[in-house]
């Protein structure tokens, strides 16, 4: 066991973990953040994806001893004052989502994106996805919505 | 899925990863983690400790060192790819970190571990093969450097030796000579089923110096020495002909993704497009 210390969605944490445990079970059974899939669970389809240090990762290919000292924030962490992130409101109001179930990754790698590149071209949008995978296809959406944050 | 037990210890500096690795049991480096981790999950990797030197930021970055850049073998894909250093002097290299993975990936992947990873589908080996980097590696006798075309010994196996660690890689500048990588994959973030990397400069309407290099055409990144022996001093017009030789040597794996032979004619097509593409440039 090690032990680690960790800020997620601003509120610092210390847990002994086992050496082997993924970061996405620590944030889902060892803090209940929930929020986070696991959806393929080999670094590809991107549901798990969180900020670490503020850039975009799949926490289920890091170990959570990797993460000790990070800041990191998943999607419990965007809202804030009970109103959602701009991104959030924006997959609801463009009808970004079906099942959902891509959706927390979706926004994560989107607010990451948007951080690196403000203004992206619907190209840039595309190709700044390439590491979530929506499974209802829902792309199309999905891209209006993050294109509508980044025009403001 | 769940990696198999193992220690786990934090490097300090260079020198203590070199003792971690001398002295623990069954080691192994981890960095970003993004080629072994998915290993470890699956049990294709058993480490007894893992060495993490992810958090030694004195080998991450690009440095001017004359004639070529120096990057740190911590060097984060993404970092490279936004590297100005990078994107003025050897703009391949940035260019083909851009389009290792996604960006999550990116975000964690390192130079050094893609080259020591030795995955002959990797970007990056290809890419330091055409541009005739160095590599230089720190172990228990002390530094010493590798050519890129001596490093790939075969299939995930390098010239690295197990107590060694990538610190650096050195790239020489391209100045102006043109360059392409073309990334052939079925899906936004598949490995290459093939890849071309192409430098090439030309002099009077004639092509000097070209280099060719495939990923996924063989047990480790290849040079297309019959392409390059062709172009060399010839006129820009004979590139087609000289594309078509583009396979002589290789010898890709055959897979779910695509047969030998429709790599072979990805390498053939691929070749004359990327060569076309680096001396537009």
């Amino acid at each position: 066991m090690k032990r680690i210390t960790v800020t997620v969605n601003g509120v610092t944490h210390e847990a002994e973990v086992e050496e082997r445990e993924l970061l996405v079970y620590f944030l889902r059974e060892g803090l209940g953040l929930t929020g986070t899939n696991v959806g393929c669970d080999t670094s590809s389809c991107g549901t798990c994806t969180i900020h670490l240090d503020g850039e975009s990762v799949k926490s289920c290919t890091l170990l959570a001893v990797q993460a000790d000292g990070a800041e990191i924030t998943t999607i419990e962490g965007l809202a804030t004052n009970g109103e959602l992130h701009p991104m959030q409101a924006a997959f609801q109001e463009h009808h970004g989502l079906q099942c959902g179930y891509c959706t927390p990754g979706m926004i994560m790698a989107a607010t990451s994106l948007l951080k690196e590149n403000p203004s992206p071209s619907e190209d840039d949008i595309r190709h700044g996805l390439e590491g979530n995978l929506c499974r209802c296809t829902g792309y199309h959406n999905i891209v209006k919505a993050v294109a509508a944050v980044a025009n403001g | 899925m769940i990696p198999a037990s193992f220690d786990y210890e934090v490097a300090e500096s260079v020198d203590h990863a070199l003792e971690l690795l001398r002295t623990k049991e069954d080691p192994k480096l981890i960095a970003g983690g993004h080629s072994l981790l998915p290993l470890m999950k699956l049990r294709l990797a058993r480490p007894g400790t893992l060495v993490d030197i992810g958090r030694l930021g004195d080998l991450r970055g690009v440095r001017d060192a004359g004639d070529h850049l120096a990057i740190g073998g911590l060097t984060r894909h993404h970092d490279l790819n936004t590297d100005a250093l990078a994107r003025q002097h050897c703009p391949l290299i940035a260019y083909a970190a851009g389009l290792v993975g996604d960006p999550q990936v990116r975000h964690r992947g390192t130079i050094g571990g893609s080259l020591a990873h030795g995955d002959p589908a990797s970007d990056l080996p290809t890419i330091c093969l055409v541009l005739d980097a160095v590599i230089v590696a720190r172990g228990p006798g002390g530094e010493r450097t590798i050519d890129a075309s001596g490093f790939f010994n075969g299939f995930f196996d390098t010239a690295l030796a197990e107590d060694e660690i990538i610190t650096e890689v050195r790239v020489p500048k391209t100045g102006s000579a043109g360059w392409s990588y073309l990334k052939f994959r079925q899906r936004a973030l598949d490995w290459a089923t093939v890849g071309v990397a192409a430098v090439v400069g030309s002099s009077h309407g004639s092509i000097q110096g070209a280099k060719v290099a495939f990923t996924n055409m063989g047990q480790t990144p290849l040079r297309a020495a019959a392409v390059e022996a062709a172009l060399d001093g010839a006129p820009r017009d004979a590139v087609a002909q000289a594309a078509q030789k583009a396979d002589e040597g290789t010898d890709p794996p055959s897979d779910t993704w695509a047969t030998g032979d429709f790599r072979r004619h990805l390498a053939r097509v691929l070749t004359g497009r990327a060569v076309e593409e680096a001396l537009s440039r």
